[in-house]
């Protein structure tokens, strides 16, 4: 069911937002380094197909004119705004230490012994778990089950799809989650992840344990939603804030420490 | 080992400029004191970390004194202090939240820079030791700055003075009799203040130190 006056915009974003996730899903390693786009696989590309996707899904979100799509996207835009500059600077952080910005560097470099114990990558994980859960509309931010006109964030956005339309959009919601949790494993626990030229043994064990890092993950996640209550929308610059601050501190805190 | 020695070192230091931070973002007063605690428990054991690391066994005092008397005797006697002052548990500040973040990332910015440039020569150890000592000696005056509650204004001047103390750990060959005397200097301090803190509470009814300046007559 679409409304009467949607443009074309309203009828491609679903397709457009489910693409651009897709790619950028399918980019991230999961249980494996050297694959065949390895070289494409950028944390900042990444990031530039996440945020083109919101672009468009905000974009379609003010086109029918209703005044909760209105709402919505500029909330989402407001807490992408915030969002966007602290993952940037946690991906600085990363790849200062990693020396490169590509996912299967990184995850090979901390997979190594090399990589010690640094107080940088700490303060760069929690900034990424706030910054995904923000992006992802968890509960601290954005509940993503609501349908209440006054803390709906991405529901409010996407309230006119219906249909396929909508099928499109949750299941695109659905690989952005995965796709922030396997970015947290390849970057911060890529244990047992398997190197190019490895024996199928060594891919069946690296499959089993991501999809056992996914579980821990999804187990975590639960605990810590019904552990915590929605802010309020004026408190999201200042939980932000707190994710951009550690990873400004972790890059700057990178400087002083050992090899440089 | 000298790797993992140095990463621990550097984790504890990163760790206490971390706790300042929280300290500038903390607005309850309650929760500033436990901040505070946990800044100097970390403190305690950084300086334990180093007396480990340099073989440095009068360290191990300093660290005990920072232990006992940052951590538990001075967060305790905050507590009873506010209590019995019964003042308002919100902190008012005289700079929004974001801002003062955005200043304390420059402040440590400039003392990691200033610190890098002047101790080219040092031991990397002593290196970041300064350099986060200096970060967290700068935020602990910018709470101080930033506060208007004298309460919280004494918890910047103690986190100000465990900054001091990680550089002094950090540089090789500080006798211990320095480390003491400054560890009961604070303390006289923090009774004065102590005192301090009545007073101004008896004849202006409030701890803001707002009040003060009106009373000079410089209102603003």
């Amino acid at each position: 069911m679409l409304a009467e006056n949607a443009s074309w915009l309203f009828r491609v974003t679903p397709y457009i937002t489910f693409a651009a996730i897709w790619v950028a899903a399918a980019l991230v390693p999961t249980f494996a380094t050297g694959l065949e786009f390895n070289w494409s696989a950028d944390l900042i590309a990444i990031v530039a197909l996440l945020g083109s996707a919101r672009f468009f899904l905000a974009l379609a979100g003010m086109d029918v004119g209703t005044s909760f799509g209105g709402i919505g996207s500029s909330r989402e835009v407001m807490i992408a705004a915030l969002a966007e500059p602290a993952m940037l600077l946690m991906v600085f952080c990363v790849a200062l230490i990693a020396g490169s910005t590509q996912l299967s560097t990184v995850a090979t470099f901390m997979a190594s012994s090399e990589v010690g114990l640094r107080v940088s990558l700490g303060m760069a994980m929690i900034a990424l778990i706030m910054v995904a859960l923000a992006e992802n509309a968890r509960i601290p931010i954005d509940n993503p089950a609501t349908h209440l006109e006054l803390t709906m964030v991405h529901e409010a956005m996407i309230l006119e799809y219906s249909g396929r339309h909508l099928a499109m959009i949750e299941f695109g919601a659905f690989l952005k989650l995965q796709l922030y949790v396997s970015l947290i494993i390849c970057v911060f626990f890529p244990w047992q992840i398997t190197t190019e030229g490895a024996g199928p043994l060594s891919y069946l064990v690296s499959v089993a344990a991501y999809i056992l890092k996914l579980v821990i993950a999804s187990f975590l996640l639960a605990v810590f939603e019904t552990a915590t209550a929605k802010v309020r929308v004026f408190r999201v610059p200042e939980f932000l804030g707190a994710a951009l601050m550690l990873g400004l501190l972790g890059t700057l805190l990178r400087f002083v420490s050992r090899g440089f | 080992m000298h790797n993992l020695a140095f990463d621990i070192a550097h984790l504890l230091a990163g760790g206490l400029v971390l706790i300042s931070f929280m300290m500038l973002y903390q607005d309850r007063l309650y929760a500033l004191l436990n901040i505070f605690a946990a800044h100097a428990v970390v403190l305690a054991l950084s300086v334990a970390w180093q007396a480990f690391i340099q073989n440095a066994p009068h360290l191990y005092v300093t660290a005990v004194i920072a232990l006992v008397f940052k951590a538990i005797i001075i967060p305790v006697a905050l507590h009873r202090i506010v209590k019995q002052l019964g003042i308002h548990r919100d902190i008012e500040t005289a700079v929004g939240i974001g801002p003062t973040m955005l200043a304390g990332m420059g402040l440590v910015a400039l003392s990691m820079v200033l610190m890098l440039r002047v101790t080219g020569a040092a031991d990397p150890l002593a290196r970041e030791d300064l350099a986060f000592a200096l970060s967290v000696v700068l935020l602990g005056l910018l709470v101080m700055v930033t506060r208007r509650n004298a309460v919280s204004q004494v918890v910047g001047f103690m986190s100000l003075e465990n900054g001091l103390v990680l550089a002094a750990t950090g540089a090789k060959g500080m006798p211990l009799v320095v480390e003491i005397s400054v560890a009961f200097s604070i303390l006289i301090a923090f009774i004065v203040i102590g005192v301090f803190l009545f007073r101004i509470r008896e004849r202006f009814d409030t701890v803001d130190v707002g009040a003060l300046d009106e009373f000079r007559g410089e209102r603003r």
